[in-house]
């Protein structure tokens, strides 16, 4: 497994968010993202746990990209991944947020 | 979404659990957030899950207050491992205490998970013992299995050893898998390839139709749902007993007697041959159909 | 060994009148002052529904006589030799899972009746041949160099794509995956092993004497320093 941990700066979350929720399953080719509140309001911190090595640009990237499309400022993501594709990854990412946010509740 | 339309078998194990219950119910013993994962997994550089692949928790169905345990059949096949087995004894450890009115066990799992063989043979024995031990203490045991991992190795054991049986037609119930039979003995003694067959050996119209599933319902959350409900009325009424020495023997000479009526079948056929006036036609009947001829038969 | 000199060495000589039909055993010997009965299988026997049967069935006759006489419940002795549960489509057609299922209730009602269950590993304890009854006692010993395990390194390496060299070197540092009834032991899954060289027959008369009814395994296993996260796991469970 390779570990690594990103703090994006990203606008702060305009709800309020108290709890931990969790989406997505750990199977090959999909991870699951725990989303939990954090203390910085003006970043975005984001713990990945990957089983495919030496992909940590393209995590970088799909990452960067949320944190830039998304207000995720005061929350923390923690990933188990079990080599999912980009696409996977920002389709979970949407779904993370949306969930947190009592969406789809 | 339409609650009405979601498929159990394609569902994870926590959409399962929150359409099963009251909506917003579920509260959630160990959760992720308190990341009780395997270090075992970690050792062998294999992937964790946050939950390591089973919900604990308690909730209310239809007003009546459960224990429910929901393993995710899609992390390493719903197997058991140190943490995970020690979820669900821990949860039957706690109805004792907390005295729900049921627990269900929605059993989606190959057995053992072989990362941490040892450890999951011996969680396995004690959730056996713990789940004697809840009947025995007049709460019921529910095992809903309908998921893409069935209930094989040391959980098709459970999943007798509780009170009554949920499976849709999708569900597999079983001790060896497929698999592990065609690797051993051969293609010729078991194509694990061959779903059709497959299904008449494992599958939920075969468990029923032999009596070991007690419910045979659709492959829709609500199905499963309404079952429970009614499951949980019935037992609210007349809580279980522990077996006594007339009931055991009873289920000896049951046995006994499908063991010698059976004794060269290879196919669910051949048991179906024994129930249904149209023995062929048992994979095309629906569920409602079923349940109709296996009553009319009974 | 032969299964004459260790019936032999376990209970005495003279002291067991055991009965074998094929691969099942059983029948009633004495530990010191007291009787109790066998049951078992023999030969690494794979627990098909035949086997399952005729286990469940001497169970619940231990039980039915012990009842029936007005005598005091005598102490059960599980033999387990098995190599695992008989891999077939009839086997499984007719659902073995619910054979194993039947033979651990007619374990818990002698439980249940007062029966104290002992079981002693004297060849290989497999899987779910070991789930069905030996691994139901309440207290669990292994003869010397007996084999006690769910799958070999190679067959573990096969399915999980990890080398047999990577599951070797960790198998030193961890009981929790290989096979070995040392790591059950460190584990609380095997309360004792047993030295080739001790007198058996008082082994016995120990481990009867400490068969409690309640399921200490977990606990055991961290005290041993095996199973570090059962106990606390089932406890936040079970109590937050």
């Amino acid at each position: 497994m390779e570990q690594f941990t990103l703090t994006l700066p990203s606008a702060a979350i305009p709800q309020n968010v108290t709890s931990a929720t969790l989406c997505g399953v750990v199977s090959s080719g999909n991870l699951e993202i725990l989303v939990e509140p954090a203390a910085t309001s003006d970043a975005c911190r984001i713990v990945v746990n990957t089983s495919a090595h030496g992909f940590r640009d393209i995590w970088e990237a799909v990452l960067k990209d949320f944190a830039r499309r998304h207000s995720v400022g005061g929350l923390s993501l923690s990933i188990n991944d079990a080599g999912a594709t980009p696409a996977v990854v920002s389709l979970r990412l949407d779904q993370a947020f949306e969930t947190c946010r009592g969406e789809l509740a | 979404m339409n609650g009405l339309q979601i498929s159990y078998f394609e569902a994870s194990a926590r959409k399962r659990l929150s359409e099963l219950v009251d909506a917003g119910s579920l509260v959630e013993f160990c959760p992720p957030e308190m990341r009780q994962t395997s270090p075992h997994l970690a050792m062998l550089d294999a992937p964790l899950a946050f939950d390591d692949g089973v919900v604990t928790g308690r909730a209310s169905l239809s007003g009546h207050k459960v224990l429910v345990a929901a393993q995710e059949g899609r992390f390493n096949g719903g197997a058991v491992g140190e943490v995970h087995g020690a979820k669900i004894r821990g949860l039957l450890d706690r109805a004792l205490s907390e005295r729900p009115t049921a627990v269900l066990l929605l059993i989606d799992s190959g057995g053992v998970r072989l990362h941490e063989a040892n450890a999951g043979l011996i969680a396995i024995s004690e959730i056996m013992r713990a789940v004697l031990r809840v009947q025995a203490a007049g709460i019921p045991v529910f095992a809903l299995v309908g998921g893409s991992c069935g209930a094989f190795g040391g959980m098709g054991i459970v999943t007798r050893l509780c009170t009554e049986v949920v499976m849709s037609e999708q569900g597999r119930l079983g001790l060896s898998g497929p698999e592990v039979i065609e690797t051993v003995k051969g293609v010729e003694e078991f194509d694990s390839r061959d779903r059709a067959l497959v299904w008449r050996i494992t599958g939920g119209k075969l468990r029923r139709a032999l009596g070991e599933a007690t419910l045979l319902v659709d492959d829709l959350i609500p199905a499963f749902r309404t079952a429970a409900v009614s499951l949980i009325e019935r037992y609210r009424a007349h809580p279980p007993v522990p077996a006594d020495l007339d009931e055991l023997l009873g289920v000896q000479a049951e046995l006994t007697e499908r063991s010698a009526r059976f004794a060269a079948a290879r196919d669910g056929r051949e048991i179906w041959a024994n129930t249904f006036a149209e023995a062929s036609r048992v994979p095309e009947m629906t569920v409602a159909e079923f349940n109709i001829q296996l009553g009319e038969a009974a | 060994m032969n299964g004459e000199t260790m019936f032999d060495r376990l209970f005495g000589a003279g002291a067991h009148a055991l009965t074998t039909e094929g691969l099942f055993l059983c029948g009633t010997a004495r530990i010191g002052a007291q009787d109790v009965a066998v049951v078992g299988t023999r030969d690494h026997a794979a627990i098909d529904g035949t086997i399952a049967l005729r286990i469940a069935e001497a169970v619940l006759h231990v039980v039915r006589d012990d009842a029936a006489g007005g005598k005091p419940p005598r102490p059960i002795v599980f033999i387990a030799d098995t190599q695992g549960q008989a891999l077939s489509r009839h086997e499984e057609l007719l659902g073995l899972n619910g054979y194993f299922a039947h033979i651990v209730r007619c374990v818990d009602l002698a439980r249940r009746r007062g029966h104290r269950l002992l079981t002693v590993i004297s060849g290989e304890a497999v899987s779910g041949g070991f789930l069905a009854y030996g691994l139901m006692a309440d207290r669990i010993c292994a003869l010397p160099n007996s084999q006690v395990r769910v799958m070999d390194l190679r067959a573990m390496s096969r399915v999980t794509k990890i080398s047999l060299e990577r599951l070797e070197e960790l198998a030193k540092r961890s009981p929790v995956f290989a096979p070995g009834a040392e790591n059950y032991w460190r584990m609380g899954g095997i309360h004792e092993i047993w030295s080739e060289e001790g007198d058996w027959s008082e082994c016995m008369a120990t481990a009867l004497s400490h068969a409690a009814n309640s399921d200490d395994r977990a606990a055991i296993g961290l005290e041993r320093g095996g199973r570090l996260l059962s106990a606390p796991t089932a406890q936040i469970v079970a109590s937050s």
